[in-house]
């Protein structure tokens, strides 16, 4: 249980300007009078999706590969390879082992002289260390939004931050089923846990392609403190 | 007054403004790119009004509740074991983080970019105090290494510097060789910040919204900057104004669409972050520890008044993105790390009528910022209320009448500009152009082209222009 300072009399200067007591519960949100977030896509069938996700990829600078779970791991290993192959690391998530991923990491690549660091959170801050040398990140999508064409990750001891930010390249699998219109059913998914009383992840990323400025002269850069470039591999029957 | 920057009047920095002809263009042009892409945005949505309405109502119904929703989120942040500072002033503000470096014994801090942190003059208390500070946003690093520039724009804060400046900056304080290329200057910068991201002992962030049901803090970068900042040092302070709120995840998912829309013409930007406390258990990467500081610094007293609407404020700078003062003058002329129009309505009520009573006049009253604005404030009535106030209760004399008369005359010839906006205009100008500019104007045109040179209209007209740049973007792809 963390701390808390001085809340009192800052809340209470709060109410004070607002004109009344302090509100201390029964507060509830209005019903909106629009809700214009819920319209996007409305109605679409995940095909509709994923067109949408497809061109949305072009505008942020991002691969797009579509391919099918029993070609996952040949397209995965063309797609790394394009990038310029290892080091590699992943999140140590079952999905690897559920798409057929591990003989490819496990045996595969090794056997190629290719490093493959899978996320070990016994390891501590050596996980940290393999993902700055890495050359490419790997994960899988949480959930997709075909408008911003976005991955959301949800963290866990397995599924460490630092293996979507540090590489210099980052590739998500994204599966057909994650893929959702936007950021609204995202949001209204997380808040329906919370409401079940579920506990939110330590941290949730939307990731819309590479890193990127455009802080000089208003130049876009592509490749800035994060990846400098991005794949998304979208797996059309799963 | 923390939030100040320079101590030049008012009259002076419109002077330098207006004598900075790189800077003037730097500012229209991006002015014209992030307008033309908000508006881009605005038209793909379609129901763009119906979108506003929604953020403006979630941010009154949450300022109306805010004791209530800041009170449920320091809860919650407790509950994950962060710990959560109220700071009345900067001042206690500076004073807790201070102390928490110390027990940290802290001696490298990297930051992702904040206005609030600025506006508590953070950075100078943490280096008084003997940490080196390290600003990661691209544009602050750039400010930070050339002595501590001031920043021109909210969302590009090195507006004001062109790329060969940059990289003589690069070359006398990173030992740079390489060229003045965007590409290579920011490949450095990388380069040199990775090895910072990994050394620092403590990372300092703002806070774009925070959310009360899970005590969690969004942040919305495009660099990855945040990211790592929070994903890589022990300790985590993040620095909010105390409005920055929202109900739950529906709400900061309407806000941010608003502000990635409005700011930069992004459905998304590439990196938007739900951080909640430090790390769990088990976790490797995250902070040990995390502290949310939560600053009010003269926001209460707007409350319950007239200026409230102001505090519905998403800092997307849209506004500033329309303004034709902020289009001319540029974003030092404020003297205030909020420029205009939003830091004119802001900056006097956060730092007092005797050191912002211009900014207030420093506009045409064309309403371009409150249409603009996305959660609709009226921002154009509040700075008529400042005038009111200023002459009325404070009793102060306002501006110069002359520098009054120097912005209307702006207002005048922009308007003049605007109706002969046929293609009849750029010739019957011409006898008065030389290189593309006016410099010598006539009738309403006179008394300004007198302190200036004002930008002859271009041959192109608008709609025209922006009929050809369309069809350009269309075939090259969004570059953003």
């Amino acid at each position: 249980m963390g701390m808390i300072y001085n809340r009192d009399t800052f809340l209470q200067t709060i109410a004070r300007q607002l004109g009344r007591e302090q509100i201390l519960s029964d507060v509830h949100r209005p019903n909106w009078n629009y809700t214009p977030q819920w319209t996007v896509f409305q109605g679409y069938s995940q095909e509709e999706l994923l067109s949408a996700l497809e061109a949305q990829c072009s505008r942020i600078h991002t691969d797009f590969v579509a391919t099918t779970a029993d070609a996952l791991a040949t397209t995965l290993k063309q797609v790394v390879e394009q990038y310029g192959g290892g080091p590699i690391v992943t999140w140590d998530d079952q999905r690897f082992s559920e798409y057929g991923l591990l003989p490819l990491l496990e045996a595969e690549w090794p056997s190629e002289n290719v490093d493959v660091h899978i996320w070990d959170a016994s390891a501590g801050r050596k996980n940290i260390e393999w993902a700055e040398k890495a050359n490419v990140g790997i994960t899988f999508s949480d959930m997709t939004l075909a408008e911003s064409g976005t991955v959301v990750l949800f963290s866990d001891a397995g599924k460490g931050r630092s293996v979507s930010f540090l590489p210099r390249t980052y590739i998500a699998i994204i599966p057909k089923s994650t893929i959702v219109p936007r950021m609204t059913q995202a949001a209204a998914f997380i808040h329906k846990q919370i409401e079940i009383g579920r506990i939110v992840p330590s941290c949730i990323n939307f990731i819309t392609g590479p890193s990127n400025s455009a802080d000089i002269e208003m130049n876009l850069v592509v490749g800035v403190h994060g990846p400098v470039k991005a794949a998304y591999i979208i797996v059309t029957d799963r | 007054m923390a939030m100040k920057i320079g101590a030049d009047s008012f009259h002076q920095r419109v002077e330098a403004g207006l004598h900075n002809s790189f800077m003037r263009g730097a500012v229209a042009g991006a002015q014209e790119r992030l307008r033309t892409r908000r508006l881009d945005a605005a038209e793909e949505l379609g129901n763009w009004e119906e979108w506003r309405a929604l953020g403006e109502q979630i941010r009154q119904h949450t300022l109306l509740h805010l004791d209530y929703y800041l009170m449920q989120l320091s809860e919650n942040v407790a509950k994950r074991g962060g710990h959560v500072f109220f700071a009345q002033t900067a001042e206690e503000a500076n004073q807790y983080i201070r102390e928490v470096v110390i027990k940290k014994n802290a001696k490298k801090i990297v930051k992702s970019k904040s206005m609030v942190t600025e506006e508590i003059h953070l950075n100078a208390m943490l280096e008084a105090a003997g940490c080196e500070v390290i600003e990661t946003d691209l544009g602050e690093y750039i400010l930070q290494i050339d002595d501590h520039d001031p920043p021109s724009h909210i969302v590009a804060p090195a507006l004001h510097k062109n790329k060969e400046q940059i990289r003589d900056v690069f070359r006398k304080k990173l030992a740079y060789d390489k060229t003045e290329k965007p590409e290579e200057l920011a490949a450095h910068a990388r380069k040199m910040l990775r090895n910072e991201y990994l050394t620092a002992d403590v990372g300092i962030t703002g806070c774009n919204f925070a959310i009360a049901e899970s005590g969690s803090i969004t942040l919305v970068t495009n660099e990855g900057n945040a990211d790592l900042v929070t994903a890589l040092p022990k300790t985590q302070i993040t620095v909010m104004g105390m409005e920055r709120i929202v109900p739950t995840f529906e709400e900061m998912e309407v806000l941010v669409s608003l502000l990635t829309r409005s700011a930069v013409g992004q459905k998304l930007t590439s990196y938007i972050t739900v951080l909640t406390g430090p790390r769990d258990e088990g976790d490797v990467d995250g902070p040990e520890e995390f502290h949310l500081v939560i600053v009010d610094n003269g926001r209460s007293s707007i409350l319950g008044t007239e200026f409230q609407p102001v505090l519905q404020c998403i800092r997307c700078a849209a506004c500033v993105n329309v303004c034709p003062v902020y289009r001319h003058i540029g974003g030092h002329s404020y003297g205030s790390i909020y420029s205009e129009p939003i830091g004119a309505v802001l900056s006097p009520l956060l730092g007092g009528y005797d050191d912002y009573k211009e900014l207030p006049y420093a506009s045409t009253l064309c309403a371009a910022c409150t249409e603009a604005c996305p959660v609709k404030i009226p921002l154009h009535e509040l700075l008529l209320k400042h005038r009111q106030i200023i002459v009325e209760r404070e009793g102060k004399a306002p501006i110069s009448e002359k520098l009054a008369m120097k912005a209307f005359g702006l207002g005048a010839a922009s308007s003049l500009l605007y109706k002969l906006g046929s293609k009849v205009a750029p010739n019957a100008l011409q006898p008065f152009t030389t290189d593309e500019r006016i410099v010598k104007g006539i009738g309403p045109l006179k008394a300004w082209t007198e302190i200036r040179e004002f930008p002859a209209p271009a041959k192109e007209r608008f709609r025209d222009w922006f009929r050809e740049h369309r069809k350009e973007r269309e075939r090259d792809g969004n570059d953003l």
